[in-house]
């Protein structure tokens, strides 16, 4: 190496310590609002699971939350497989149809929950 | 009142076990009675960094299972008879630990001693989340470098929510260690500085613990640093985060083995 490339170096050296605190500022303030918010789902789906339970029993597989974050307004969406002998007894349609009875395998509600 | 510490990080290699076994040291010899519990069951390295490798009959699982006394595992160190160990299994595994046996040890612990001070293994799982799991006080270990402040403000989350304390609503008393410091570095911009990972993680600063080959040379011979060469840089920036742990205020420094011109011919190879 040359010594006027040794003297070109030092004087450019890049600062890459301004760099690295911008990447972490930009991350970390993504991972805390998403550890967050998982963590809201995940107490969410533990609650409404026990709710739910007292009245039918239900697999934990069978609760799905999701939200889902818009501009104005975001949305909750709980989903309830419950097993279809365990339906409560809606009138069914009166069809003669003898086959598979359509009762609501699935009850979905959806809510809508106005982020702040 | 005993005082239950956590060091923790996240992150391995960044300075847990020769922080915990130099402030437990500057503890001890500050007239405390103080307790080291290694948590890193599988990988134990604490009875090594206190030069008491030779001297481990039984282990936390041990006390943990109830297969041995509390007393019959406990390691009183040598050089300070203030300082004991409780080292971890190197056999078994970090499921031998159940949540009530080391809520019992810890309990038991803190009748005796002033400060019960956890070495928490790196990573989330099971070992690191129950040496934080009855901490009074956490110590996030990280080095100016982007993976261990990212993983440091994982830790910090899980402190908030994981812990006995969080869990009252209460809140585990936190903060930061920086260690591997190279100030002359920081100040080129080549190294995030102090301000930048406080701004960064937003918990109060214990202390600053400069790089040093005084603490390599130090876990060499199986001796704390602050024991081992106390006037050293890094032994000096241990004794003052020790101080700062028992609530006293000072100033915030960033000692320094910096030699005269003399000191920087000469000094090196005679050290």
């Amino acid at each position: 190496m040359k010594l006027v490339d040794f003297f070109k170096r030092t004087r450019t050296a890049p600062h890459t310590a301004p760099v690295a605190r911008e990447r972490l500022q930009i991350l970390l303030a993504h991972e805390r609002a998403v550890s967050g918010k998982s963590d809201l789902i995940a107490i969410l789906q533990e609650e409404i699971m026990a709710v739910i339970a007292k009245h039918f029993p239900v697999e934990q597989e069978g609760i799905k939350v999701k939200m889902e974050r818009g501009e104005v307004v975001s949305t909750l969406e709980v989903e309830v497989e419950i097993p279809t002998p365990m339906c409560p007894s809606f009138p069914l349609p009166a069809k003669p149809a003898p086959a598979e009875p359509a009762c609501a395998a699935e009850a979905a509600e959806a809510a809508e929950a106005e982020m702040s | 009142m005993a005082k239950v510490l956590v060091v923790t990080s996240g992150k391995g290699g960044v300075g847990k076990t020769t922080s915990t076994a130099a402030l437990g040291a500057a503890l001890a010899t500050a007239g405390k009675n103080v307790v080291l519990i290694d948590f890193d069951v599988g990988l134990r390295n604490l009875d090594l960094v206190m030069g008491a490798e030779r001297r481990v009959v039984y282990d936390l699982i041990n006390v943990v299972q109830g297969d041995a006394k509390l007393a019959q595992a406990l390691i009183r160190d040598k050089r300070v008879p203030a300082l004991h160990l409780l080292p971890a299994s190197q056999t078994r595994d970090k499921d031998a630990l159940s949540e009530e046996g080391v809520a019992r040890v810890i309990a038991e612990l803190r009748e005796k001693f002033d400060w019960v001070i956890c070495d928490s293994p790196a990573g989330i799982e099971r070992g690191a989340t129950l040496a934080m799991r009855h901490a009074d006080v956490a110590i996030v270990v990280t080095n100016p470098e982007v993976s261990s402040v990212r993983d440091s403000d994982r830790m910090i989350g899980l402190l908030d929510s994981k812990t006995e304390k969080a869990e009252k609503g209460e809140r585990v008393e936190k903060h930061l260690l920086i260690t591997r410091f190279d100030a002359a570095r920081a100040g080129r911009g080549e190294m995030l500085n102090v301000e930048d990972v406080l701004e960064i993680l937003s918990i109060p600063l214990l202390g600053i613990i400069p790089e040093s080959f005084e603490v390599l040379r130090a876990s060499n011979l199986g001796s704390p640093v602050t024991l081992n060469n106390p006037m050293s840089a890094p032994a000096r920036a241990y004794f003052d985060a020790a101080k700062r742990l028992n609530g006293e205020a000072l100033d915030m420094t960033i000692p320094s083995d910096r030699k005269g011109l003399f000191g920087k011919l000469f000094g090196r190879r005679a050290a």
